[in-house]
C-alpha cells in the first residue's frame, strides 16, 4: 500500500505575521517556518495505519521553492520513506496545487491521499476537494477519525461539520483531509533525523510534469484588519451588568 | 453583468440564516454589475425550504429534488450544482463559508475548471470584472483579490453581508432534473450524531458565551458557560482547549479552524484570546472577557474586561441577570 501526503511549508502558527507597508505580501523577517499542522495531523495518521498494517509506503510532498526541503525533511523525520519537491518559483493557488498534485498522483499511484483540509495561511480549504474532482474520486473531509475497513478497499471516517460529526464511508482511491482532533503529530526524534539523512528527497521541476497550472487567484494587495481598541475594565459584576445595560445595551 | 447561482443550505429542510448572507452578496453585485441570480435548493422532500427562498428576488429558486440528494455528499452534489451551474450559464457559484460549502463547493469549482475564492467579506465592481476582500493568516491579513475565468466560485462571510428583508413578489420555483443513475457513487452518507437540542446555533445567535481552559469539566462548563447563556437566551462556544480536552464537542469550536461568529455581544469565560482564537470572534460588536490574568491577550481585544476567577464571578453574573 502506498499513501501520498502533501506537506505545505507555512509560517508557524506561533508567530504573529506583519505585512509589508506596501502591501506586497507578509514580512517574511525574522518569520519561523513549519510543517502546514494539518498536513503534520495527516503524516501522523499515515504513520500510525503504517504501524498496524506494516508494508506501506508514505510518500510525502511539497510544491514550491527549495526551501521546501526543509519541511519535507521534517516528514521524513516523522517517518515518511520518501519525499518529492515539485519545483516551482510561481505561488500556486489550490486550483494550480491541486493539478499539481493529480500530476503527482498519476506518477506515484498511491491508494490514497491524507492531506489537510486547509493551509493555516491562505486559509483556503480548497485543494484537497479540488484534487478529487480533478481525479474523479471519492473525498472525506475534516475527518477527526479514520478506519479502514472491508480489505483496505474503504476508509470510514468521523467528519467535523458545523453541526456536529457525520459518518461517511469512502471507496479508496480516496482524497481525505485531515482537522486537528484526528490525532496528535508526534515529535521528530534525533535518531529519526539521522534515518532522515539517508532517505530519498527527489527534486523536479514543474515543466517537466506536463500540467498548466497557472493560478487564477490574483492577490492585489495585504492589508492589516482593523484593530480592535481595548475597552475598559470593569471592577465588578454590578458594574459590568450596569455597562451592557446602558452604555454598550446589547442586554 | 452577473449571472449568481446561490447555493442553499438546510438541514434537514430547515433552513440555515448563512444562505442569506450568500443572497445579499448576491443581490449586491447584481444591483451594482447587473445580471440575475438564483438560488439553488438540493435534498429529498425541500418543497418547504424552496418556498422560503421565493421573496429574496432571485430569478428563479431552483429545486433539485431527490432521494439520492437526502444528505449532502460531496461527490453527488458537486455533480449537480455542476450541471446546474454549467446549464443556466452561470458566471458565479455562490455559498455561506460554511463545513457544507467548503466540502462541496472546491469539488464542483474544479468540475468546472474554476478558481475559488473562500471567506468573501467584501465584493466591488472592476469595469467588467469584480475585485473581492478576503481573510486569511488566522485573521491578521485581507487580501483584496481577482479572480480569472468564466466562472468563479465563492464562499461570503455571513456576518460581513446583512440579510436582506423579503420583498413582495414571489420567485418561480423551477424543478431540476436529476438523472440519479448519473450520479457519482463513491461517498456513502452514514449518519451523523444526535444534536443537542435547545440552545441556538453560535453563527446564528445574537448573543455567544464561551468557555475557555479555565473551566474544569463539563459539568462547570454546562453550570457556567450554559447557565450564562441561558440567562441570556445565548448561543455557546468553546476554545479549542476544551474541545481538544473532550469538555466541549467539536461543533462548538470557535476560531480560524472552527466557527467564525460575529454576534452583538460575545463573553469570553477564561479564555486566553490566542490568535487562532481571536480570528473566529473579533468582528463582534461587543467582546465581554472575564479572566483571573489581567496580561491575558482577550483583554486587548475586549470591550468590557473583568479580571476575577470564573467560577466566583460567573455565578454572580447570572445571579443578577436573573433578577
Ligand atoms: C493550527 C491551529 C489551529 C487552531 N485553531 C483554533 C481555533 O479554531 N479555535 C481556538 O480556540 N483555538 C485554536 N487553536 C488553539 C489556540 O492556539 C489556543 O491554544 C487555544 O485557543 C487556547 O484555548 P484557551 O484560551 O481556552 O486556553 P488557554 O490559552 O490555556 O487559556 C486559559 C485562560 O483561562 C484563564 N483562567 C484559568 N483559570 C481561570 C479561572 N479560574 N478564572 C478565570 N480565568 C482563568 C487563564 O488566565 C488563561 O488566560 C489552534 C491552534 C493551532 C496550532
Ligand atoms: N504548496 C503546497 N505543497 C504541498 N501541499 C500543499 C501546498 N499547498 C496546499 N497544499 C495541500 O493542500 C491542503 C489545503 O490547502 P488550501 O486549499 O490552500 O487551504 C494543505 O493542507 C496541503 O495538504
Amino acid at each position: 500500500m502506498k499513501i501520498l501526503v502533501p506537506l505545505k511549508r507555512v509560517p508557524d502558527p506561533d508567530t504573529k505575521i506583519r505585512i509589508q507597508s506596501d502591501g506586497s505580501g507578509i514580512d517574511l523577517d525574522g518569520v519561523k517556518f513549519a510543517v502546514n499542522p494539518f498536513d503534520a495531523i495527516a503524516l501522523e495518521e499515515a504513520l500510525r495505519i503504517e504501524e498496524k498494517l506494516g508494508e506501506i509506503e508514505i510518500v510525502v510532498v511539497s510544491i514550491g521553492g527549495d526551501e521546501c526541503v526543509e519541511q519535507l525533511r521534517v516528514g521524513l523525520a516523522m517517518g515518511a520513506d520518501r519525499a518529492v519537491l515539485v519545483k516551482t518559483s510561481e505561488s500556486s493557488d489550490s486550483l494550480a496545487i491541486a493539478k499539481i498534485l493529480a500530476a503527482v498522483y498519476q506518477r506515484e499511484q498511491p491508494d490514497f491521499v491524507l492531506m489537510g483540509k486547509q493551509a493555516i495561511d491562505d486559509d483556503s480549504n480548497q485543494a484537497g476537494q479540488m484534487l478529487a474532482a480533478l481525479l474523479g474520486v471519492g473525498q472525506a473531509t475534516f475527518v477527526s477519525k479514520l478506519e479502514l475497513i472491508e480489505n483496505n478497499t474503504k476508509a470510514r471516517c468521523g467528519r467535523e461539520t458545523d453541526a456536529g460529526i457525520e459518518t461517511v464511508t469512502v471507496k479508496l482511491p480516496a482524497i481525505l483531509t485531515t482537522d486537528l482532533r484526528l490525532n496528535e503529530p508526534r515529535y521528530v526524534s534525533l535518531p529519526g533525523i539521522m534515518k532522515a539523512k539517508k532517505k530519498p528527497l527527489e527534486e523536479i521541476e514543474l515543466a517537466s510534469l506536463g500540467v498548466a497550472a497557472v493560478s487564477r487567484t490574483k492577490v492585489l494587495k495585504l492589508e492589516a484588519p482593523p484593530k480592535r481598541k481595548a475597552g475598559v475594565r470593569v471592577k465588578t459584576v454590578d458594574e459590568l451588568v450596569d455597562k451592557l445595560k446602558h452604555d454598550a445595551k446589547v442586554i | 453583468m452577473a449571472n449568481i447561482l446561490v447555493i442553499a443550505e438546510h438541514d434537514g429542510g430547515q433552513l440555515k440564516l448563512a444562505t442569506l448572507s450568500a443572497v445579499a452578496f448576491s443581490k449586491r453585485v447584481v444591483v451594482d454589475a447587473g445580471g440575475a441570480f438564483d438560488i439553488l435548493v438540493l435534498g429529498e422532500n425541500v418543497g418547504g425550504t424552496a418556498e422560503s427562498l421565493r421573496n429574496y428576488g432571485a430569478a428563479g429558486v431552483l429545486v433539485a429534488d431527490n432521494a439520492q440528494l437526502k444528505s449532502p455528499v460531496a461527490d453527488k452534489y458537486a455533480h449537480v450544482i455542476g450541471g446546474v451551474a454549467k446549464q443556466r450559464g452561470s458566471t458565479m457559484v455562490v455559498g455561506a463559508a460554511s463545513t457544507f460549502s467548503k466540502d462541496i463547493l472546491p469539488r464542483a469549482a474544479a468540475l468546472m475548471d474554476a478558481g475559488m475564492v473562500s471567506d468573501v467579506v467584501d465584493v466591488s465592481r472592476d469595469g467588467d470584472d469584480f475585485i473581492f476582500k478576503r481573510v486569511l493568516f488566522a485573521g491578521n491579513a485581507i487580501a483584496t483579490v481577482k479572480l480569472e475565468g468564466a466562472v468563479k466560485f465563492l464562499t461570503v462571510r455571513a456576518a460581513a453581508f446583512a440579510h436582506p428583508a423579503k420583498g413582495p413578489d414571489a420567485s418561480p420555483v423551477v424543478s431540476i432534473t436529476v438523472e440519479a443513475d448519473k450520479l457519482p457513487a463513491f461517498i456513502q452518507y452514514d449518519g451523523s450524531e444526535a444534536k443537542v437540542a435547545g440552545r441556538p446555533d453560535s453563527t446564528e445567535a445574537r448573543v455567544v458565551v464561551s468557555g475557555g481552559r479555565a473551566i474544569k469539566n463539563a459539568e462547570d462548563f454546562e453550570r457556567l458557560v450554559g447557565g450564562l447563556a441561558d440567562a441570556l437566551g445565548a448561543a455557546v462556544g468553546s476554545s479549542r482547549a476544551l474541545v481538544d480536552s473532550g469538555i466541549t464537542p467539536n461543533s462548538l469550536q470557535v476560531g480560524q479552524t472552527g466557527k467564525i461568529v460575529a454576534p452583538e455581544l460575545y463573553i469570553a469565560v477564561g479564555i486566553s484570546g490566542a490568535i487562532q482564537h481571536l480570528a473566529g470572534m473579533k468582528d463582534t460588536k461587543v467582546i465581554v472577557a472575564i479572566n483571573k490574568d489581567a496580561d491575558a491577550p482577550i483583554f486587548e481585544v475586549a470591550d468590557f474586561g473583568l479580571v476575577g476567577d470564573v467560577y466566583s464571578v460567573v455565578p454572580e453574573l447570572i445571579e443578577k441577570l436573573k433578577k
